[in-house]
C-alpha cells in the first residue's frame, strides 16, 4: 500500500470559523476549531477511513479535499503538487463528493440523466448526446433500472437515490470520492447493499475513498487505513488490522470498547466517560486529557505529536502515553 | 398516477421535453394555452379587418353612436360611432402586449436582483435588498407622474419617436416593469436562500461550477413556483395598471384604444352602454383567467412532485 503513489495529502491543516464578537462592538472574538494541524495523505486506490464523534471535525476535513472548504492554514497537495487554480482545475474533476442525506442531495427537479451527467456538463466535457449516453451507461453501473433516466429523484427510495449520487460522482470518472457518512441516513439491509456497491467499483475503477463514518463495524469492513479524529485533531492514524487489534491512543481503545457486541459481556473498562468539550474553548495540551484515564501533567501542558507507536512504525498515535 | 402513465424510455430525453410533457397532461393549463392563443389571434385578426374589410378603428361617424350590432358593426358602435371589434383588436394587441412585456421586463429584473442578492449574500445582498426596499418605499402616483413626464428628446431618442405611440406604448411597459420588479425580487431572493445551502448545490460546486452556473442550473428551476405565482398574478394587474396610466394621461392616449381605456371610458357610460364596458370588461376577465391556469400548468410542468 504505501508503494502506491500519494493522491492527495494533507499537511497540517487547519479549519477555523470565525464566530464574530471582537471588533468594533466588543464581546469576546469567538472562534471555532473545527479542524486543527491535521497531516494524512491517501494513496491511489486506498480507502481511508475518517472516524470520530459527531463535532468531531470530520466532515469539515471532508469539505476540504472536496473543495468546499479552504483551510485557514496548511497545505493540500494533489499527485505531488500544492493545490493552486491549475491543479484545482484537474481535481475538481478528479475529487468527488457522496453526501450523507440522499434527500438533500439530488436536485429534485432535475431529471435522473441530468443529475448524473452534471460534472461532466459543468466541465464541458463531451457532447449533450455523448453525456447522456454516460448516464445511461452509470445508471446501470450502480445497479439502477435503465429507464431511471427520464425519471426525478421523488421517485427514488433513500438507497436508490443514494445510488444515483454514486452514479454522478463516478460520472467524469474520478481518482477519489470523498464519501460523507453515505450510509448513516439509510436502512441496514440498504447500507451493506450500498458498501457491497462502492467495494465493487473501488475494485473495478481503481478508486480511492476517503469514507467518513462513525461507524466502525463499516470501518472494519470497507478500510485500509484508519484517520481517528477528535476535537479536530488527528489522534491516531494506522492500518486498520492493527489499529483493531492494539489500538494505540487512549481514545482509541474507549471508542472501540464502547462498540456493543452481541454475546459479549461488557467488561468493565474506563470507557469514555463525559462529553466532548467545545470547539470553541479546546482544552490546553493534549484535547483529550479531560477525559483520559491515563492523563498527567503532561498531558496538560504540551500537544502531543503523531509518532509511531512502539514497535509499529505504520501505526500513529498523537499521545504521550500511547500502548 | 402522472408517474405511472409516463411513456418509460430507454434514451434521457432533455428536461424541456420532459416539462412540455407533463405540460401537455395539464388540462386546464392546455386550455389555457389555447385561450391566450385565441386571444392573440383575435388581436391580430384587427390586420386583415383594416386592410381588405376597410375598417378604421378611430373613424369616428357621429350619426352611429352606440348603435346595436348590426351587419356594418358586428359588435356596434361606440359613443363616437367607432366600430367596436375592430377597436377590440386593435386594443387587445396593446393590453396584450403590454401584459407580456412588462410582466416579463419587471420579471426578468426582479431575478437578476433577487437571485443574486440571496445567493451571494453579506454585502451583495446588503445593496440589493436596500435598493429594492428603496424602490418599494416610494410611493406609487408621484413616481408615475414623474416617469410619465420624462422627456424623451432628452434621452436622445428623436422627436418623431417621442411623440409617436409607439413612444407611449414603450413607456408604459417601462413604468411597470420598473414599479412591479420589487416584489418579484423579494420572493426570489427568499427562495434562493432555502436553494444555496442544500448539498445538491455543493456537489456542483465541488464538481468546479461556477456562480453563473449554478444560479442558472438549480436556483432558477427551484425558485420556479413562487416566480410563476407571482408571474401570473402580475400579468393580470398590468393590464389594469396600464388603464389607470392611460387615465392619467401618460402611455397608451387617446384615440388609440386599448382594452383597458376602453373599459375606463365606459364607466361613465354604463346606463347607456353597458355593452361597452362587457366586452373588454370579458376579454380581460378571460386573460387573467387564462393567465393563471397557464400558471397552473407550468407549475406543474416544473414541479415533477406536483400530482393533480
Amino acid at each position: 500500500m504505501s508503494a502506491a503513489a500519494e493522491l492527495v495529502a494533507l499537511d497540517r491543516i487547519s479549519v477555523q470559523f470565525d464566530l464574530g464578537g471582537g471588533g468594533f462592538l466588543g464581546g469576546r472574538r469567538r472562534v471555532l476549531r473545527a479542524a486543527q494541524d491535521v497531516s494524512f495523505s491517501i494513496a491511489e486506490g486506498e480507502t481511508l477511513g475518517l472516524v470520530g464523534e459527531s463535532g468531531s471535525g470530520k466532515s469539515t476535513l471532508g469539505n476540504v479535499v472536496a473543495g468546499l472548504q479552504p483551510p485557514s492554514a496548511g497545505t493540500l497537495r494533489f499527485r505531488g503538487r500544492a493545490m493552486d487554480a491549475a491543479t484545482w482545475r484537474e481535481a475538481r474533476r478528479s475529487i468527488q463528493i457522496v453526501f450523507q442525506d440522499p434527500f438533500g442531495a439530488l436536485d429534485p427537479r432535475m431529471p435522473v440523466s441530468d443529475i448524473i451527467a452534471e460534472p461532466l456538463r459543468i466541465r464541458c466535457i463531451g457532447s449533450t448526446a455523448g453525456r447522456r449516453a454516460r448516464a445511461a451507461e452509470l445508471v446501470e453501473q450502480v445497479g439502477l433500472p435503465r429507464d431511471a433516466l427520464n425519471r426525478y429523484p421523488h421517485e427514488f427510495s433513500g438507497g436508490q437515490r443514494q445510488r444515483i449520487a454514486i452514479a454522478r460522482a463516478l460520472a467524469p470518472a474520478p481518482a477519489l470520492i470523498v464519501a460523507d457518512e453515505p450510509l448513516s441516513a439509510l436502512d441496514v439491509s440498504i447500507q451493506s447493499q450500498i458498501l457491497n456497491l462502492m467495494k465493487d467499483l473501488q475494485e473495478a475503477h481503481g478508486l480511492a475513498f476517503l469514507f467518513i463514518t462513525h461507524d466502525l463495524a463499516v470501518v472494519n469492513h470497507l478500510v485500509d487505513r484508519v484517520a481517528v479524529l477528535y476535537l479536530g485533531r488527528l489522534v491516531e492514524l494506522a492500518p486498520r488490522a492493527e489499529l483493531f487489534a492494539r489500538p494505540s491512543h487512549p481514545y482509541t481503545q474507549a471508542l472501540l470498547a464502547s462498540v456493543p457486541r452481541i454475546g459479549v459481556r461488557r467488561h468493565r473498562r474506563p470507557a469514555i466517560s463525559g462529553e466532548m468539550p467545545s470547539p470553541l474553548a479546546p482544552p490546553p495540551g493534549c484535547v483529550f486529557h479531560p477525559r483520559c484515564p491515563k492523563a498527567q501533567d503532561a498531558c496538560r501542558h504540551d500537544v502531543p505529536a503523531l509518532a509511531p507507536a512502539p514497535g509499529r512504525p505504520a501505526q500513529l498515535a498523537a499521545c504521550h502515553f500511547k500502548d | 398516477m402522472s408517474a405511472a402513465v409516463l411513456p418509460r424510455t430507454d434514451a434521457a430525453l432533455s428536461v424541456w421535453r420532459l416539462r412540455w410533457r407533463r405540460f401537455r397532461r395539464h388540462r386546464t393549463g392546455m386550455a389555457a394555452l389555447a385561450v391566450l392563443a385565441l386571444l392573440g389571434i383575435f388581436a391580430l385578426a384587427a390586420y386583415p379587418m383594416q386592410w381588405f374589410g376597410g375598417f378604421d378603428p378611430d373613424a369616428t361617424d357621429l350619426l352611429a353612436r352606440f348603435d346595436p350590432p348590426s351587419a356594418a358593426h358586428w359588435l356596434g358602435t361606440d359613443e363616437a360611432g367607432r366600430d367596436e371589434l375592430v377597436r377590440l383588436m386593435v386594443g387587445g394587441q396593446i393590453s396584450l402586449l403590454v401584459g407580456l412585456l412588462a410582466t416579463v421586463f419587471g420579471g426578468t429584473l426582479g431575478l437578476l436582483i433577487g437571485i443574486p442578492a440571496g445567493y451571494f449574500g453579506g454585502r451583495v445582498d446588503a445593496v440589493l435588498m436596500r435598493f429594492t426596499d428603496g424602490m418599494m418605499s416610494l410611493p406609487l402616483l408621484p413616481l408615475l407622474i414623474v416617469l410619465g413626464a420624462v422627456d424623451l428628446t432628452k434621452l436622445g431618442f428623436s422627436p418623431e419617436f417621442a411623440r409617436s405611440g409607439a413612444a407611449g406604448f414603450w413607456r408604459i411597459v417601462v413604468i411597470i416593469a420598473i414599479v412591479d420588479w420589487t416584489s418579484i425580487a423579494r420572493i426570489v431572493r427568499a427562495a434562493t436562500l432555502a436553494v444555496k445551502e442544500r448539498d445538491y448545490v455543493r456537489a456542483a460546486r465541488a464538481s468546479g461550477a461556477g456562480a453563473a452556473d449554478v444560479m442558472l442550473s438549480h436556483v432558477l428551476a427551484n425558485v420556479a413556483t413562487p416566480i410563476i405565482v407571482s408571474f401570473t398574478l402580475t400579468v393580470g394587474r398590468v393590464i389594469l395598471f396600464e388603464s389607470v396610466l392611460s387615465f392619467l394621461g401618460f402611455g397608451v392616449v387617446p384615440p388609440t384604444p386599448s382594452w383597458g381605456n376602453m373599459l375606463n371610458n365606459a364607466q361613465e357610460l354604463v346606463t347607456t352602454a353597458p355593452a361597452l364596458a362587457v366586452y373588454p370588461g370579458l376579454l380581460i376577465f378571460f386573460t387573467v383567467i387564462a393567465a393563471n391556469f397557464l400558471g397552473d400548468g407550468l407549475q406543474h410542468a416544473f414541479d415533477p412532485r406536483s400530482e393533480r
